[in-house]
């Protein structure tokens, strides 16, 4: 009994590994070889000259202009490199509950995919998942950490070189 | 990781009444009386004396069992111990006649008294008896009750239980365990580990590993399964776990659906939680053992957070359909909603007291968290507590105490539980081998 309950979480822990290496973990994604950031079909080069994500105003999921600009930038990226696929995080700050934080992290990924599909990406290649305030990526405790927390995070996997 | 998934057992502790305790006292309970809803101001002093060895073997657990007994007194904030040194009788054999004016010169207002032996199966029998020191009698009958040594524990909160309720009039909670959230690590990157513990803090057991993010775990009526939400797939999906064979079940989800918020029903088979697809999240209910799901909300706003009433009519969650988060109540059917917050702020995590009549929350206001109980109508709202960062209310068995998590701020900030009673008294933090956050608290223990 013991040893079967082991493997079934055993690979639990497997697969959702699989998953954190995929989405290449909640605060960069790592590097690989052939995949520098210098190379503009590259998610490095996503990440860093496009810009992976976009932020929000307190407990708003619409989008800033700036957030457009961003997204439309995505959008375009994901047209010229049709491998890729991605999934959109949607993250909270810390100031709610974690139910509700984790309603309004689904709110904000949407809003971004409903964006990217808006833009010509198709909505096959768009998977969103929220994490509420679970993954804060900066920690303080005030606004210039809570703005940087607020974001919808657009995670590219599935390409050569991840 | 030897000791990652331990077979948890809730073993029944029988009870047998004492044959030999003195004749049935029909006298009124007199002045050994504490009305816990006035909300106790002064504790009530009580002498808990070690409890006698009748063998060798029981000499450690005499003392120890005493020990579980007057901290679960003193920790709920009703009873005051009074210490061993300022004893002038003493307890030198559980028969002896009790020399009541050796504790009325102390003041101590109740005694307990109690012994325990080692049996020949090995087996621990715990006798014990109260007494109401000013009235010179017994409280009830003396009780006897035998379990295995490790279990030593469960059998002082046992005795306390049994103290608080004829004290009270009211059922105790210390034979009951609580579920949470441990937390380790950087606040950005936080392992969570499902976890179960006894309500004091004591046996921490962890039931998953850390390597997925689990949340918001929720006791079944009876204790033997729990309720939650893992990112296992890197999606949050509710799963239900057997507590006593630590079993796994995801409860199933559709494509790009995302769930939590689980919560029991009152019959331990239904579960209702939220669905999130396409952005928009709503209560839905659906047998435990799988089954279609029904949704009970459908709206474009955030539903969430739903708790049944004790009977299984009625549901009450929160909602951001007014614009900011309340609370309603609406049939177990779903359906049609009545609004029963209406202060200032936001009001989120609505859990219905075991009682029926008080709705536990957590408040949002001017930048302060607050964990308060309202009227099911909504009506005489009490605000309990007030941080940085308080949420996530849970009712002990006896609805008298309600455990939270409360989260400090910063870069070091730490989750902790933390305990009050519903007078907004006796705030308390519960011990936890490190971080913990989303506790909830199992039913009294069979």
């Amino acid at each position: 009994m013991m040893s079967r309950i082991r493997l079934t979480l055993a690979a639990l822990g497997v697969l959702f590994l699989g998953a954190c290496a995929q989405t290449g973990g909640f605060n960069a994604s790592p590097l690989g070889a052939g995949d520098a950031a210098g190379d503009p079909a590259s998610s490095g080069f996503f990440q860093t000259s496009v810009g992976d994500r976009v932020l929000f105003e307190v407990d708003q999921h619409t989008l800033t202009p700036q957030a457009q600009t961003i997204l439309a930038a995505q959008a375009e990226w994901m047209t010229q490199n049709a491998d890729f696929t991605a999934i959109v995080e949607g993250h909270a700050d810390e100031q709610g509950t974690r139910e509700y934080n984790l309603a309004l992290g689904a709110r904000r990924a949407n809003a971004a995919r409903d964006y990217l599909v808006s833009r010509g990406v198709a909505s096959a290649r768009l998977r969103t998942v929220t994490f509420g305030k679970e993954r804060p990526i900066e920690v303080c405790s005030d606004e210039a950490c809570y703005s940087q927390n607020r974001r919808a995070v657009t995670v590219l996997q599935g390409a050569a070189g991840l | 990781m030897t000791r990652l998934f331990p077979v948890i057992r809730l073993l029944a502790i029988g009870f047998v009444a004492l044959g030999l305790s003195a004749p049935a006292n029909a006298q009124s309970p007199g002045p050994l009386r504490i009305e816990i809803t006035e909300g106790v101001i002064e504790p009530m002093p009580v002498a808990v004396p070690d409890f006698i060895a009748e063998t060798p073997a029981a000499a450690r657990f005499a003392r120890d069992i005493a020990e579980v007994v007057r901290n679960d007194l003193v920790g709920s904030g009703l009873f005051r111990a009074i210490p061993s040194n300022a004893f002038i009788g003493q307890i030198s054999s559980f028969n002896s006649p009790v020399q009541y004016s050796d504790w009325k010169t102390i003041n101590a207002q109740a005694l307990v008294t109690g012994s325990v032996s080692v049996a020949s199966d090995g087996k621990l029998v715990v006798k014990f008896r109260l007494f109401d020191v000013f009235s010179e009698a017994p409280l009830g009958q003396g009780l006897q009750f035998a379990a295995t040594q490790s279990s030593w524990r469960r059998m002082g909160h046992k005795v306390a239980d049994a103290v608080y309720s004829r004290i009270t009039g009211e059922s105790g909670y210390f034979d009951s365990r609580v579920v949470f959230v441990s937390e380790s690590g950087p606040k950005n990157a936080r392992v969570k580990r499902l976890s179960i513990m006894d309500y004091d803090g004591a046996n921490v057991q962890y039931l998953t590993d850390g390597s997925a993010i689990v949340l918001a775990p929720r006791f079944s009526p009876n204790g033997d399964r729990v309720l939650y939400t893992s990112y296992a797939t890197g999606f949050p999906q509710v799963y239900v776990l057997d507590v006593g064979r630590v079993t796994q079940t995801a409860l199933g989800a559709g494509e790009n659906e995302m769930t939590f918020a689980p919560r029991f029903g009152p019959d331990g088979r239904t579960v209702v939680y939220s669905s999130s697809t396409g952005g928009n999240t709503d209560i839905f209910r659906r047998p435990v053992g799988g089954g279609t799901p029904v949704r009970l909300t459908n709206t474009p706003a955030i539903e969430t957070a739903p708790s049944f009433s004790p009977d299984g009519n009625r549901i009450v969650f929160e909602s951001d359909r007014s614009g900011t988060q309340q609370l309603y109540i609406m049939s177990a059917n779903g359906g049609s909603a009545q609004r029963i917050s209406r202060g200032e702020g936001r009001y989120g995590t609505p859990v219905w007291s075991p009682r029926g009549d008080l709705i536990a929350f957590t408040k949002q206001n001017q930048g302060r968290f607050h964990i308060g109980v309202m009227r099911v109508d909504g009506t005489e709202e009490r605000l309990l507590t007030s941080s940085f960062l308080d949420e996530g209310p849970s009712w002990s068995p006896n609805g008298r105490v309600i455990m939270f998590t409360r989260e400090t701020a910063g870069a070091s900030g730490e989750a902790s539980l933390y305990s009050v009673d519903i007078s907004g008294r006796n705030l308390r933090r519960v011990p936890t081998p490190g971080g913990g956050s989303d506790p909830a608290w199992s039913p009294l223990l069979p």
